[in-house]
């Protein structure tokens, strides 16, 4: 399954980490950040609850870049 | 600029006006204070002044840095800014010197974020209204009222109307009214498109004359213009090696020069102390660490690399080229071979009867008893002779229609038997025929048994094809190769005249892929191979191939899924337009990858000598990333390609 979402940050690099800080989250296969369009797909694995693994993604984003952003 | 954008620019002016006042106030006029007040005041007076000036400018760098650290996120940029100008105010402190060097560098640093955000956003803005091609509402007829609903509500086969100056939502059929569309948004094309009833539109095009009443074939979702954005707003999805390349280097960069600044803090002065009996001098070492922090920020690549891509696909999508993903720009941009499909591609696909020779009766009767015989088939070619003749043929007048197949067909037309076919079907009857000197699909006709003259048929050349060509050779694609089902002369005939390198005629749908393996095997290393096909029934083709593209592709959604690019009309001149377009902006990708990373050496080098002081790292670190964003704009500029 895959769902996009809008988020919001301010740098390309960061952006960059909020990508692999989701990859790195328990339930996301993979995770890619759009930082000119302001998107993040991510691919969740099987049978995972997508609104609770984006909980822990927007987390694991919050700590490696503050400033971040993701509407879930 | 958003609220946060001004905040910045507000903070950055008040601190740049505070720092240029406090640099026209000498130390010594401070040191005066001293007589007034207390010895020493001055000097404190001067320094709360200047960490005044400081926080204003850095506090939230500051902020930033700190929950970074809480975060355990030690090479964040803030955190290495932070460092780097607090010790630097650590040293000017020490030694009452120069305390503008580091809000300088802080205030720079600044500066190149708000340019940052500023410059992405604005050019988010424009390619965002570069694609302003989605519809906010349909109107529909309500009790003689005409009201407006979301497109997404539409069912297929609902009327709707369009207004003048209104863009079609949702791809349909004409049923009521006429009117000139506005196509250059979807394609690029700036002539309009006349429309009258029966005629199918695509949603995007903007009305601009007439009222237009249209019956939906689609749901908003899978309409053209649902189709088009879904593609080029994932295109950022797909990324190129350059792409991962710069991500993978920032990772690495921003620790190695970290690391190699905590070295030099360290190593030099021990050296000297330890091995060389001189004077360890800390100060001088730690103000190149320093110097170090400030140049270790990636942000310049970080931005620049993503931006370019974003901007040419931008760019590219304006004259109407939709690139699926940075990863086929890259490729793109190394297509040395361009293979062809030939129907639909270089030529129109229609086929049209150019003449009727060595006839026995008026040319149009021959044409009349083709046309009927042929009236049950829909093959092209019967319709080409339905379009030649010109009239609905009365079917009434036919009888016995036998179809052999790969032969032709056998029917009693007027009580007359009629055969027409090729040369196979001639044979078969037993009747001489005459061979055609003209290239083409030839329809023999027999009537009675006797031969009657044929029919000349061929499929239109497009009238670009011949300068795409050129215009590819130009581009420097080396080779160019053209697959069709059709016959050996006909191909090479087309061949010869528009200038293709190479033509495999006669294949079957399953042979091209074969054909299209042995070409791909030819490649050289580090070219690629293209394939354009029109997307009907060349799917697996357009798959197999390093990139394929699909042309004339508005409103075939099985081209769109299946091709990495997509060109909006059916002009084969865009195949070249492209490629150059993917050259343009790699050759800027390589420009900002190499002058980034050339600066940033340079910069460390000179910094780790002593020569390069913390203004210097300062420039290297904003500048570089100010012009490289602005390069980065220019793969917008496509049009004069």
């Amino acid at each position: 399954m895959k769902k996009s979402y809008k988020i919001d940050v301010d740098c390309a690099n960061c952006a960059n980490k909020m990508e692999q800080a989701a990859c790195g989250t328990p339930g996301v296969k993979n995770a890619t950040v759009n930082y000119m369009a302001l998107k993040m797909t991510v691919e969740f694995q099987d049978g995972e609850d997508a609104s609770a693994v984006m909980k822990q993604v927007l987390k694991n984003c919050k700590r490696v870049e503050s400033d971040c952003e993701i509407f879930l | 600029m958003n609220k946060k954008q001004k905040d910045t620019l507000r903070r950055i002016l008040i601190s740049a006006a505070i720092l240029i006042c406090l640099q026209l106030i000498s130390v010594q006029r401070f040191s005066g204070l001293d007589a007034w007040l207390f010895p020493g005041a001055g000097r404190w007076i001067r320094l709360a002044l200047y960490l005044i000036n400081y926080y204003i400018i850095g506090w939230s760098t500051l902020k930033k840095a700190f929950k970074g650290i809480r975060n355990r996120q030690v090479f964040d940029e803030n955190f290495l800014m932070a460092v780097a100008t607090l010790g630097a105010l650590a040293l000017a402190i020490y030694e009452n010197g120069d305390y503008a060097e580091a809000i300088a560098v802080m205030l720079f640093y600044q500066i190149g974020e708000w340019f940052e955000s500023y410059a992405v956003g604005k050019s988010r803005r424009n390619i965002s209204q570069l694609m302003d091609i989605r519809p906010d509402y349909a109107n529909i007829e309500q009790d003689g009222k005409l009201i407006r609903v979301d497109p997404d509500e539409i069912e297929p086969g609902s009327i709707i109307v369009v207004q003048p100056g209104e863009k079609v939502p949702i791809d349909g059929a004409v049923t009521e009214g006429s009117s000139a569309l506005n196509t250059s948004a979807l394609t690029g094309e700036s002539l309009p498109r006349e429309v009258g009833a029966g005629d199918e539109i695509i949603s995007g095009c903007i009305n601009m004359s007439g009222l237009l009443k249209v019956r939906t074939t689609k749901k908003f979702e899978e309409s053209t213009v649902s189709k088009i954005l879904e593609l080029v707003e994932n295109a950022g999805e797909r990324k190129s090696r350059q792409e991962d390349f710069i991500s993978k280097f920032a990772r690495v960069y921003t620790p190695a020069v970290c690391f190699s600044a905590l070295a030099l803090a360290i190593l030099p002065p021990l050296v000297r102390l330890i091995f060389m009996g001189l004077a360890p001098m800390w100060g001088v070492w730690i103000y190149r660490a320093l110097t170090f922090l400030v140049i270790s920020c990636p942000c310049a690549l970080v931005i620049s690399i993503p931006l370019s891509f974003f901007a040419g696909i931008g760019g590219a999508s304006r004259a109407g080229i939709l690139i699926k993903g940075s990863n086929f720009l890259e490729t793109l941009s190394k297509t040395d071979c361009v293979v062809f499909d030939k129907t639909g591609t270089l030529t129109q696909g229609v086929f049209e009867v150019e003449g009727v020779h060595h006839s026995i009766m008026e040319d149009k009767k021959l044409l009349e008893y083709a046309a009927l015989a042929e009236s049950a088939s829909s093959h092209p070619i019967s319709r080409s002779l339905q379009k030649a003749h010109g009239k609905e043929p009365d079917r009434s007048r036919v009888k016995d229609i036998q179809e052999i197949s790969g032969a032709g067909v056998l029917a009693t037309v007027d009580g007359r038997q009629v055969a027409a076919g090729n040369d196979k079907l001639m044979k078969r009857l037993g009747v001489e025929y005459r061979d055609c000197h003209s290239v083409g699909t030839i329809i023999h006709m027999a009537i009675d048994g006797q031969y009657a003259g044929h029919i000349l048929i061929s499929d239109v050349v497009k009238a670009h094809a011949k300068a795409a060509i050129s215009a590819l050779k130009k581009a420097g694609v080396e080779k160019t190769v053209m697959l069709t089902g059709d016959i050996k002369a006909v191909a090479e005939h087309v061949a010869s005249k528009l200038g293709i390198d190479r033509v495999y005629s006669q294949l079957l749908p399953g042979d091209k892929v074969q054909k299209m393996e042995e070409l791909l095997k030819e490649e050289k290393k580090e070219g690629k191979l293209a394939f354009v096909g029109d997307g009907i029934n060349d799917a697996p083709v357009l798959a197999r191939a390093d990139i394929g593209i699909a042309m004339g592709a508005l409103g075939s959604d099985a081209a769109i899924e299946a091709a990495d690019v997509v060109l909006m009309d059916d002009d084969p001149l865009k195949i070249a337009k492209a490629i150059k377009i993917s050259r343009k902006c790699l050759g800027i990708v390589y420009e900002n990858i190499v002058f980034a990373i050339g600066i940033k050496l340079i910069c460390l080098v000179l910094g780790a000598l002593g020569i390069a002081n913390m203004w210097l790292a300062v420039f290297a670190d904003v500048g570089v990333m100010v012009l490289a964003v602005l390069n980065a704009m220019r793969c917008l500029f496509v049009y004069k390609l």
